[in-house]
């Protein structure tokens, strides 16, 4: 009966949005198997409207700080109860590398493989204050709008930023 | 409750600025300053030894970041390219030792020993020179150019735009920039982001 009345929606902006979420939902909700994508499906993950802020947080296995701050973003995120993504900026062609840290390190938390090496072409479009030096994280609050962090934070740091947008 | 919002922006706002405002460092049309740093012979560097030069390729770099070590090769061949042309690569590792151990001074001697570079490599132990030209990450150039007496930044950003394979970039920024100076023309692309390893500042 519901899926009835779904499947009679004229509406494809609708559908489009349902999908568009579904998919930000998939992606939330992984299953641990990484997925590797490019900047425009990255983009459309980002664009999904959300009620909530979310945080992405851009690192790569041989990035020494972003290690360090890693264990701070899934602690605050539960704490503070927003979603959370590590995008990583690995070598797309060496997809386990990031498989086996995910699970040596007990990484959680959704994980995507952002493998998109024409950079210039796509960090100004992530945020303006972006230099391109990770690690460097996304926030998108509850409004749709972007705030954005190039360097390490403390888990206290992260707190009060996220705090700020709420 | 609608004030409440606008006036917490407003503060937002002004909290973003400020951290915007603390970014320092320069933008394509400033000067930069000359710098007097060790390199791994030995010698003390700086860009008033180079009479004979048209300007530089000043190039942050490291010995341990991947990026730095992809484009290594690439960097080398600038410096034979252009050093002719009156446009040297000067590299320098701007990283704390203490929070970066592989990037102290006896280890970037190893390296530039092993890779043989030809160009200086030399180390910008208190990072005056860092903060001054505001790098922020590994590698990532600034093409200067001497105009009478003064050092103008003409180019910053990152080298081309495939750092995994020379064979398949498809945009070489820095070679265009330098091109366009040794022909007097424009440069099209002035400033270009990529990844990169962040800057180790001491705390």
């Amino acid at each position: 009966m519901v899926l009835g009345t779904w499947y009679f929606v004229p509406k494809n902006e609708y559908m489009k949005s349902i999908i568009i979420a579904l998919l930000a939902f998939g992606l939330f909700h992984s299953d641990g198997k990484l997925k590797i994508v490019s900047f425009e499906e990255f983009e459309e993950i980002i664009e999904a409207p959300s009620d909530g802020i979310r945080v992405y947080n851009f690192w790569a296995t041989w990035c020494a700080p972003c290690i360090k701050e890693m264990p701070h973003f899934q602690t605050v995120s539960r704490s503070e109860g927003v979603e959370l993504m590590f995008v990583s900026l690995d070598d797309g062609r060496k997809p386990d590398r990031v498989e086996n840290f995910m699970e040596k390190r007990n990484i959680t938390s959704p994980v995507v493989l952002l493998d998109d090496i024409d950079y210039n072409r796509w960090i100004g479009k992530v945020s303006d204050d972006w230099s391109g030096a990770i690690p460097a994280t996304l926030f998108i609050d509850a409004n749709g709008k972007r705030h954005f962090h190039e360097g390490e934070m403390s888990e206290q740091e992260l707190k009060d930023f996220i705090n700020k947008l709420k | 409750m609608r004030n409440m919002r606008f006036l917490m922006t407003m503060l937002l706002a002004l909290v973003f600025t400020g951290a915007m405002a603390q970014k320092s460092g320069y933008q394509v049309g400033d000067t930069a300053r000359d710098f007097e740093l060790k390199n791994v012979d030995g010698e003390t560097v700086s860009m008033a030894d180079h009479e004979d030069a048209k300007g530089f390729l000043v190039i942050f770099s490291c010995n341990t970041c991947p990026y730095v070590v992809a484009y290594e090769d690439r960097m080398m061949e600038l410096h034979e390219k252009y050093a002719p042309k009156g446009y040297p690569v000067i590299a320098i590792n701007p990283n704390d030792e203490a929070l970066s151990p592989g990037d102290s001074f006896e280890k970037m001697q190893e390296r530039a020993r092993d890779k043989n570079f030809p160009f200086a490599y030399v180390y910008d132990e208190s990072q005056e020179i860092v903060n001054a030209y505001g790098a922020t990450r590994t590698p990532e150039v600034y093409l200067l150019q001497k105009q009478d007496d003064e050092l103008v930044v003409k180019y910053i950003g990152a080298i081309d735009n495939n750092y995994r394979d020379a064979s398949e970039v498809t945009e070489r920024y820095v070679e265009e920039a330098v091109d366009a100076l040794l022909n007097d023309r424009q440069i099209a692309e002035t400033s270009t982001k990529a990844i990169g390893c962040t800057i180790k500042f001491r705390k």
